[in-house]
């Protein structure tokens, strides 16, 4: 089984750090959110897979067995699903915003903060 | 008040500090009438100090403190030895004498309480400085006199040349803290202790120690630094640029001559070796002659006495470092006289400069008539600091020949070095205290007139001190001096030399010194030209070399921002990637760590590859997309089978969180996309695409082999088992991860709700806020 | 998009799906869901709302700011790990009371106040994101015909 899940994973992030490479906005933006959920399928793979069984203790039990699911992987991964998931909306935004003002959305023509031939700084006092 | 209680000794150390704080309240109060009060904390703590006078003197030791960080053996705790006292009550006599001098010197400056404020930060650092038993706080205190300094240098920060003069000296002399700093550790590690006073017994196993040079080389960097030996003594005569106050005190009775204490305080430890008594001599000397040299050339009242106070530190180095009590008891006395003349003779330049608009030598001339008071004090410490009889400078001269001379062949040339240094500081001594005033009278730029009481008042009072310790030396002996060798050379020693000239060689070379001196101040302007002349063939010295390396050291870190920091997105990504897969795959491979393979999809149900199949496809789409449809509807299949995995395996809340998360998405990417134009196809060059595709599968396949790898190592339930067994017992919940959620780990999901309402907040104000053009 | 068929669907399914958020949350303790949960499919009933008729009736139907809203949240969340402190107990510890409400004992909780806090957050924060998106950059059109 950890195979397949193995082999997933690493396709999203060999995919999600090719999007990542490219010079347009939109495609890093893409591929943050491969990886996004490449992570979550990390963490829920790290913490042993278990088919079927939530992790939900039963009405006539105290406890949970040992063949339910890990639940330490599954809280860390559910808000991490609501961060990314505002973490994009985010970036989504600042890409159009910034697609909006600079009229480009190629990373290497947006130069406002790190400007090509910039003046040395003062060597006075 | 002689066993004065901890407590006490405590709000002595600190009341310069508190002072500060006050400073410019009372200041804007009171206007300049303020430095009277202000200078009573000052004077407070220079009474408790000579409350200890009785006991150190007999011999004893004061010593208090409380912990600090016992743990890692660290605590405030002074210690108070002759060393210690006797620059604790320069220090807190000479600072209330500089405080009520200030408030004339700056008489209706605006910023007179801020500069009251920098003194008294000064003075309290130095006084815990001086006192400071544990190496911490030796080491925070120094540095503080640093900052101080800074501070002081730079006041009058609207000109450059006072920009320039406080950076210099702030980065020499810190340079020269984080040299200390290392020196100190080197000290802790080779005998395991932290605090001064438990050092000094312990100076054979670090003689002894591989680690000697390397510590004894550290600290004098420090050392050195502070007390403007050669080769560093290049921000001393630039520190003039201060207010005259300042150089009175920092520049020449105090800071400086904090090195001079470190050494003085070390000299039981690190002492006695041959590396020890050739550098110091050596640099010290070469200070001496140096500084005395520079300083005969100058014309400005205030910068011949800056060289004079960079050749008397190379007198204390060279004594300091001689290696005879001899020596050590001449270095003392000589540091004391010192502190009194040159401290004196700087606030009469200060007077001087007030009252007639002016500090250069040729332009002075006559002003006994007009400045009575001043003249007598400048005069009184021009005759101590040329060593002249009665005076206390007379004592430290007297005892530096007796020391020298020796006989020692090695000594000649250190006498040779004094015996020139001396009779230059002589007519220097002359040049400041006696040619301003007698002759006749100049075209100054203000009519010359008296100072005000508080600019008199310090000059006369150090100067007569000078006069005072040298008729009734038995009591400095007794009291200041021979305590404090007895601490320098760590055995009891008794100072006794008089006042009266007894005939023989030391007498004979001071009569030469005088001599030499009065041909020199006589034959002034040649002097000065011969000096001049022979200077200008060494060519540009340090301080040229300050200025190229600050402006090289600018452009040498804008080159390397340009390297490292080219302005392309993409380059750093790549250097990111790169990184990461080569930690990912590079251990696997060097230690031979690589995962067992897992013998394929075995027991895989088909509907559970199907999915994994979709996910794949998915995101392989995503890759290829050339549209914004296919980019949006690819996305949404790779994360709704994600869903459907998360539900097959036994996460049904991640599975309905990951179907909404992805309705969402798909609804706010479609309402963004339409007003974005996704390029039709992803430009990269052929190479390009090879680099970054290499990349791409060096990083999966480094995360998947590092999962496998962790997959296949045992797994440790205890914390899963931990929320297991508690859920329902403790917070009587049957969905751990919900508990886990909001319960056990509820202060995380706090934080991570603040961060999901701060992305929308952020989201607002980049839809919201729009700068100026797109109104319509 | 807000053809007919949408326009009068929304609101029901609007109003379905947002009685099932909260049914979603308050079983989450012992059954999936939650928070999180919830509070996503809130937000997503109201950007249905908003794409059938425009931000301005769902801002109209709420009443409040989004942000009010999540801001709300975050401050009850906040306080319902303070509430342990005043009882002496550390940060975040779960408080219970169980009192009899119409001959049926409810357990209520400072955990399940928490997480309603969770829940407002969410749906105010995603749910200003989307209305800030629906509404069009030049302000005008969308929220022109909302209402209907």
């Amino acid at each position: 089984m950890e195979i397949l899940f193995t082999g997933l994973i690493g396709l999203f992030f060999a995919a999600a750090v090719y999007l990542m490479l490219s010079k347009f906005t939109i495609r890093i933006l893409l591929g943050i959110v491969l990886l996004g959920n490449g992570v979550n399928l990390l963490l829920f793979t790290a913490g042993r897979i278990t088919r079927e069984v939530p992790p939900i203790i039963p009405a006539d039990a105290s406890t949970l067995g040992s063949v339910a699911a890990n639940p330490l992987p599954q809280a860390l991964i559910l808000t991490a699903i609501v961060i990314s998931f505002s973490f994009f909306a985010f970036l989504l935004v600042l890409t159009w915003r910034a697609f909006e003002e600079l009229g480009t959305d190629s990373t290497d023509e947006m130069l406002l903060a790190e400007p090509r031939d910039e003046p040395l700084p003062p060597t006075g006092y | 008040m002689a066993a004065a209680a901890p407590a006490w000794t405590f709000i002595a150390l600190f009341l310069p500090f508190l002072a500060a704080i006050l400073a410019p309240f009372l200041v804007s109060r009171l206007g300049d009438r303020a430095a009277w009060i202000v200078a009573l904390a000052p004077a407070l703590s220079f009474l408790h100090f000579c409350g200890f006078l009785s006991e150190i003197s007999a011999g004893e030791v004061a010593t208090g403190g409380y912990a600090w960080a016992p743990s890692l053996n660290l605590s405030f705790s002074w210690f108070i030895d002759g060393l210690s006292l006797t620059f604790a009550l320069l220090i807190t006599g000479i600072g209330t004498l500089i405080v009520i001098y200030s408030g004339g010197y700056l008489k209706g400056h605006r910023h007179l309480g801020r500069f009251l404020s920098f003194i008294l930060l000064f003075m309290g650092a130095m006084l815990g400085l001086v006192v400071s038993d544990s190496f911490l706080m030796l080491f925070v205190y120094w540095e503080l006199t640093s900052i101080a300094s800074f501070l002081l240098i730079g006041f009058d920060h609207e000109r450059e040349a006072a920009r320039r003069a406080a950076l210099q000296a702030l980065v020499v002399t810190g340079a020269g803290g984080l040299s200390l700093l290392a020196g100190l550790v080197f000290l802790w590690n080779v005998t395991g202790v932290t605090q001064l006073s438990l050092l000094v017994h312990l100076g054979d196993a670090l003689r002894m120690s591989p680690f000697y040079l390397p510590a004894l080389f550290l600290v004098l960097g420090g050392a050195f630094t502070k007390s403007a030996q050669f080769p560093f003594h290049f921000w001393l005569p630039n520190a003039m640029e201060a207010p005259t106050p300042v150089s009175a005190y920092l520049h020449s009775a105090t800071m400086v001559k904090a090195g001079v204490y470190l050494l003085m305080r070390l000299n039981p430890v690190l002492g006695g070796t041959p590396a020890w008594e050739i550098l110091l001599p050596f640099f010290g000397g070469v200070t001496l002659v140096a500084g005395a040299l520079i300083g005969i050339r100058q014309t400005d009242l205030k910068l011949m006495l800056a060289y004079t106070t960079m050749a008397s530190l190379g007198l204390l180095t060279m004594l300091t470092g001689f290696g005879s009590p001899h020596a050590i008891e001449a270095a003392v006395l000589y540091l004391v006289a010192h502190s009194l003349f040159k401290g004196a003779l700087f606030m009469v330049a200060g007077a001087v400069d007030h009252g007639t608009g002016t500090r250069e030598l040729p332009l002075l001339g006559g002003l006994r008539r007009a400045m009575p008071i001043t003249f007598v004090a400048a005069f009184l410490a021009a005759c101590s600091m040329g060593g002249l009889p009665l005076f206390a400078g007379f004592l430290a001269k007297e005892e530096i020949y007796a020391a020298l001379a020796t006989g020692n062949p090695r000594a000649v040339f250190f006498t040779a070095a004094a015996l020139v240094g001396n009779a230059l500081m002589f007519a220097i001594a002359l040049a400041v205290g006696l040619k301003p005033f007698v002759g006749k009278g100049n075209q100054t730029p203000l009519t010359p007139h008296e100072a005000p009481v508080a600019l008199w008042l310090g000059p006369v009072i150090l100067a007569a001190l000078g006069l005072v310790f040298g008729i009734f030396s038995p009591l400095l002996h007794a009291y200041l001096t021979s305590p404090m060798a007895s601490a320098v050379i760590d055995e009891p020693t008794v100072i006794t030399i008089g006042t009266m000239p007894h005939l023989g060689l030391p007498f004979g070379l001071s009569l030469l010194t005088v001599t030499l001196g009065i041909l020199v101040y006589r034959e002034l302007d040649r002097a000065r030209a011969l000096a001049a002349q022979m200077l200008e063939g060494l060519g540009p010295g340090p301080d040229r070399w300050f200025d190229q390396f600050v402006s090289g050291l600018v452009r040498f870190s804008a080159r390397l921002v340009r390297i490292i920091q080219p302005g392309r997105l993409e380059i750093y990504i790549t250097a990111t990637f790169i990184a990461v897969a080569a930690t990912l795959l590079v251990p696997l491979f060097l230690f031979d760590e690589l995962p067992a393979m897992p013998s394929g999809p075995a027991g895989a149900l088909v509907q559970e590859i199907a999915f994994f199949v979709i996910a794949a496809l998915g995101i392989v789409t995503v890759l290829r997309a050339a549209d914004r449809l296919t980019a949006i509807v690819s996305l949404g299949i790779q994360g709704f089978a994600v869903a459907v995995i998360f539900l097959l395996f036994g996460a049904p809340d991640l599975s309905f969180t990951q179907f909404m998360v992805e309705t969402l998405s798909v609804v706010i990417l479609t309402l963004v996309m339409t007003r974005l134009r996704l390029s039709v196809t992803d430009h990269r060059p052929p190479g390009q695409i090879l680099l970054d595709g290499t990349i791409a599968i060096a990083c999966g396949l480094g995360f998947a082999l590092m999962l496998l790898k962790a997959v296949g190592t045992p797994f440790d339930p205890f914390m899963t088992d931990f929320f297991n067994t508690y859920s329902k017992a403790i917070a009587h919940g049957a969905n751990v991860v919900n508990v886990i959620i909001v319960d056990f780990r509820g202060t995380d999901t706090l934080g991570e709700i603040a961060v999901v309402m701060v992305t929308g907040l952020a989201v607002l104000a980049l839809i919201k806020l729009r700068v100026g053009r797109r109104a319509s | 998009m807000n053809t007919l068929i949408l326009r009068t669907v929304a609101p029901v399914i609007t109003a379905l799906m947002l009685l099932f958020s909260v049914f979603v949350l308050l079983r989450g303790h012992n059954e999936p869901g939650g928070g999180f949960i919830g509070g996503l499919i809130a937000a997503s009933a109201l950007a249905i709302f908003g794409i059938a008729h425009g931000p301005g009736a769902v801002q109209r139907a709420i009443r409040f700011h989004p942000m009010a809203i999540a801001g709300a949240g975050l401050a009850l969340a906040a306080v319902s790990g303070l509430v342990s402190i005043a009882a002496g107990v550390p940060f975040m510890s779960g408080l219970w009371i169980y009192p009899d409400i119409l001959g049926a004992e409810v357990p209520l909780s400072t955990v399940m106040s928490f997480d309603i806090g969770v829940y407002l957050v969410v749906v105010g924060s995603v749910t200003a994101i989307a209305l800030a998106l629906e509404t069009e950059p030049d302000g005008g059109a969308g929220e022109g015909e909302g209402g209907g």
